[in-house]
C-alpha cells in the first residue's frame, strides 16, 4: 500500500496500538532543556525509576542563560538555580549535556541538526514546541509536555493518536528578497494559527526543494504556529550532504547502510493525504506580522486589514490585538519605527543567517533610534561567525553580538524588549508579552530585519538589493 | 476512588471570551523558573490580571468576585503556542477541573489530560450558547459528566456530547496516567527495540 513519509517512520515506531485508544511510539532522540525538565527528573525520583535510556537523551542549557558573561556564575537567583539542576539530573543519570561553558552549548534545535544528531527516519521528541524543526531532515518530531518528557525518561515512549496528514506543495521560483522565512509566515497567514491543529504536514515542492537544509528548518519550525503538532520534508541529496561527516553522523559502513534506508523515505505516489495546500512561490513577497499570532502577517507593503473586512465574530479579538500591537486597521506597515531588532532564535539563528544579515549590512551603519541584537543559535555558529569575520562586519555596523541562547525569543533571561517598544524579530511568536511585558513584536525574515536596523523602520528589503 | 481520578463536575463558571488565547498568556515566561509543580496558579493570565504595579486589573474576569468555579469556559483555540506544561498547572491550580472551548491546541490538550484538567471540545453553537447563558446569569450551573461524555447547561437542560477516547476516559475515571500504561509494557518495549537495527 502506498504510504506517506510520515507512515513510513511512524509505523516502523509504533511498539503497540491499543484498542480504542492511542499507539505507543517509540522514540530514538530525546533532547532536554533546563525549562521543561527539572518536575519530570523529581516525577521519576518520586516513583523511585531511573533513567530507562539515558544515552538516547541530549541535554543543553538554553532557554534560561544569559547571552553576555557566559563564563561567568549566572546573576538571577532562580536561573542558576534551574540551570544548576539540569546539570546534577544529568550527572546523576549518566546523561550527555552541552551545558553553558561547552563548545557545542546552544538553542536544542538548532545544535541537534549542526551536530549530526538530527537524522532522518527517526523519532524525536523535546519539552519544547519548535522541535518540528528537527522534521527538515524527514524525521518525526515534535513537542511535548512535561509528564511525556517523564515518559520518556521511563520508557522511551509516548502514548499518541495518529495525527491527520496535510501536504503544503510550494512550487515555482522564488522572487529577489525572499526567503524561507516569508514562505512559512505567507503559508500561516493563508491558512490560519490555528489552520493545521490535529495535522502533522509534509511540505514538498520545487520551491522547497531548491532550499539549504538550514532554511528547510526554518520553514519546518514554524509548523506549530498554524497548530501542527509537527512538519516535515523528505531528505535527499541536500539532506544527506548536510549531515556526512558531522560529529554524530553515521560513518564508514554505517553510513552506507543508513543511506540506503534515508534514500526509501519520501511520500510514495498515490499516498493519501487528508489535506493538500498548493502555493506559487512567486507570489510570496517579504513578510511581516502586524498582530499578536504569527496567522496576522502581511506583505511588508500591503496594508493591515481594515475592521471590515474582519469577520464580525472575530473583530473582538482582532481590535484587541491592534490595540495591544498600537497599530492601525486599514494602514501601512512600512515606514513604521522600530526600536528593537532581534536576530536570533531556533527559526532564524543559524551561520546561513547570520551571512544572510551580514552580506546586506557590510558598508552599512545602524539606524540611531534602533538597538540590534543579534544572538547566535550555538556556540560552533558563533565560532563560525568570527571565522569568517562576521563579528568585525556587525560590529562596524553598530550591532552587538551576544553569546548563544534562547534570549529575546521568550524573554525568560533578561534580554527583555521593553513596555510599548516595537521589536523586528526573527523569532517564531509574536503573542502579547512574549518578548517582555507589553513588548511589540513583528516577525519577519532575516532580511527584513536587516534592513529595519539599518533604516530604522519597516521597510521593503527589496528596494535596497 | 483514587484521589486524582475525575468524573462528574458540577460548577458556577469563568468565561474566558478571547479568541487564541495562548499559553504565553495562560503563564508567561518568566514564571517558569521554578523547578517543582506547585504553586502556578498565583500567576494565571499574569499580564491581564494584573498591572504592571502588581494591583489586579478591575476588568479582568479572574479578579471579578461574580464569576467562580472548575469550569473554565474559553473561546476558539485556546492553549496554542509553546508546549509548556506549566499552562494546565496553572489552570488546575487555580482551582479548575474542566476548560470548555470549541477548538484546543492539540499539546495543551494531551497536558491536560495528563494532569486531570478536562477539556471538553463543544461545537461553536453550543459555545455560544453556554456565553449567552453565562452573560445572562453569572451563576449559570453547568454539569459535565465524563462516564456519559455529556455537558449540560443545568437550567435549560441543554446537553451536547463529547469525544475523548476510550483509553484516556478510563485513565481519568480511575486516576491512572500514561507512565503506569507504559510502565506495565516494559517486557513489550524492550522486546521491539531488539528489532530496530
Ligand atoms: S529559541 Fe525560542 S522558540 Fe526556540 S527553543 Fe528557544 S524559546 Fe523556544
Amino acid at each position: 500500500m502506498a504510504k506517506t513519509l510520515f507512515e513510513k517512520i511512524w509505523d516502523r515506531h509504533v511498539v503497540k496500538t491499543i484498542d480504542g485508544g492511542p499507539s505507543v511510539l517509540y522514540i530514538d532522540k530525546h533532547f532536554i532543556h533546563e525549562v521543561t525538565s527539572p518536575q519530570a527528573f523529581k516525577g521519576l525520583e518520586k516513583r523511585g525509576l531511573p533513567v530507562f535510556r539515558p544515552r538516547q537523551i541530549v541535554a543543553t542549557a538554553d532557554h534560561n542563560v544569559p547571552t553576555v558573561d557566559q563564563h561567568l556564575p549566572i546573576k538571577e537567583e532562580l536561573s542558576r538555580i534551574q540551570v544548576q539542576q539540569l546539570l546534577d539530573n544529568c550527572k546523576k543519570n549518566g546523561i550527555e549535556l552541552y551545558g553553558l561553558g561547552h563548545p557545542y552549548q546552544g538553542i536544542v534545535h538548532v545544535i541537534g541538526p549542526e551536530l549530526g544528531i538530527t537524522q532522518p527516519g527517526m523519532t524525536m521528541v523535546c519539552g519544547d514546541s519548535h522541535t518540528s524543526t528537527h522534521g527538515a531532515f524527514g524525521a518525526i518530531a515534535f513537542g511535548i509536555g512535561t509528564s511525556e518528557v517523564e515518559m520518556v525518561m521511563a520508557t522511551q515512549c509516548l502514548l499518541q493518536s495518529k495525527p491527520k496528514l496535510m501536504r503544503i506543495n510550494v512550487d515555482g521560483k522564488l522572487n529577489k528578497g525572499v526567503v524561507s522565512k516569508d514562505i512559512i509566515l505567507y503559508i500561516i497567514a493563508q491558512i490560519s494559527a490555528s489552520g493545521a491543529t490535529g495535522y502533522f504536514v509534509e511540505y514538498a515542492g520545487s520551491a522547497i526543494r531548491d532550499l539549504s537544509m538550514e532554511a528547510r528548518m526554518t520553514i519546518c519550525n514554524m509548523s506549530i504556529e498554524m497548530g501542527a503538532r509537527g512538519g516535515m520534508i523528505a531528505p535527499d541529496e541536500t539532506t544527506f550532504a548536510y549531515i556526512k561527516g558531522r560529529q554524530f553522523a553515521p560513518a564508514g559502513i554505517a553510513w552506507d547502510q543508513a543511506l540506503a534506508k534515508w534514500k526509501q523515505l519520501y511520500s510514495d505516489k498515490d499516498a493519501h493525504f487528508d489535506k493538500e495546500i498548493h502555493i506559487d512561490a512567486a507570489t510570496i513577497e517579504p513578510m511581516i506580522t502586524y498582530g499578536t499570532n504569527p496567522g496576522m502577517g502581511m506583505s511588508v507593503s500591503g496594508h493591515i486589514p481594515a475592521e471590515n473586512e474582519i469577520d464580525e465574530k472575530e473583530k473582538p479579538s482582532y481590535l484587541k490585538s491592534l490595540a495591544y500591537m498600537g497599530l492601525e486597521a486599514g494602514s501601512a506597515i512600512k515606514g513604521h519605527p522600530v526600536d528593537y531588532v532581534f536576530i536570533g532564535s531556533c527559526t532564524n539563528s543559524r551561520i546561513e543567517d547570520l551571512r544572510m544579515v551580514a552580506s546586506f549590512v557590510k558598508g552599512r551603519k545602524k539606524a540611531d533610534n534602533v538597538q540590534v541584537w543579534i544572538v547566535p543559535g550555538s556556540k560552533q555558529v558563533e565560532k563560525q561567525a568570527i571565522e569568517e569575520g562576521i563579528d568585525k562586519v556587525f560590529e562596524e555596523a553598530g550591532f552587538h553580538l551576544r553569546q548563544p541562547g534562547c534570549s529575546a525569543c521568550l524573554g525568560m533571561n533578561e534580554d527583555k524588549i521593553p513596555a510599548g517598544k516595537y521589536c523586528i524579530s526573527t523569532s517564531n511568536r509574536n503573542f502579547e508579552g512574549r518578548q517582555g511585558p507589553n513588548a511589540r513584536t513583528l516577525l519577519a525574515s532575516p532580511l527584513t530585519a536587516a534592513v529595519a536596523a539599518i533604516t530604522g523602520e519597516v521597510a521593503d528589503v527589496r528596494e535596497y538589493l | 476512588m483514587n484521589a486524582k481520578a475525575i468524573n462528574k463536575i458540577s460548577s458556577t463558571t469563568v468565561p474566558l471570551n478571547i479568541e487564541n488565547v495562548d499559553t504565553d498568556q495562560i503563564i508567561p515566561a518568566r514564571f517558569l523558573k521554578a523547578t517543582s509543580r506547585d504553586g502556578f496558579g498565583e500567576n494565571l493570565f499574569r499580564d491581564w490580571r494584573y498591572d504592571s504595579n502588581n494591583q489586579p486589573k478591575k476588568d479582568f474576569v479572574l479578579n471579578d468576585p461574580t464569576y467562580k468555579g472548575k469550569i473554565l469556559v474559553a473561546a476558539k483555540n485556546f492553549g496554542c503556542g509553546s508546549s509548556r506544561e506549566h499552562a494546565a498547572w496553572a489552570i488546575k491550580d487555580a482551582g479548575f477541573d474542566v476548560v470548555v472551548s470549541s477548538f484546543f491546541a492539540d499539546i495543551f490538550k494531551n497536558n491536560s489530560l495528563n494532569n486531570f484538567l478536562l477539556p471538553v471540545t463543544v461545537s461553536e453553537a453550543f459555545l455560544e450558547k453556554v456565553f449567552t447563558a453565562i452573560e445572562k446569569d453569572p451563576s449559570t450551573q453547568i454539569t459535565v459528566s465524563l462516564q456519559d461524555q455529556t455537558i449540560t447547561l443545568d437550567a435549560t437542560g441543554d446537553r451536547e456530547q463529547f469525544e475523548i477516547n476510550d483509553y484516556k476516559k478510563t485513565c481519568l475515571l480511575n486516576g491512572y496516567d500514561d507512565i503506569d500504561f507504559l510502565l506495565s509494557i516494559r517486557g513489550d518495549i524492550e522486546k521491539f527495540e531488539t528489532t530496530l537495527a
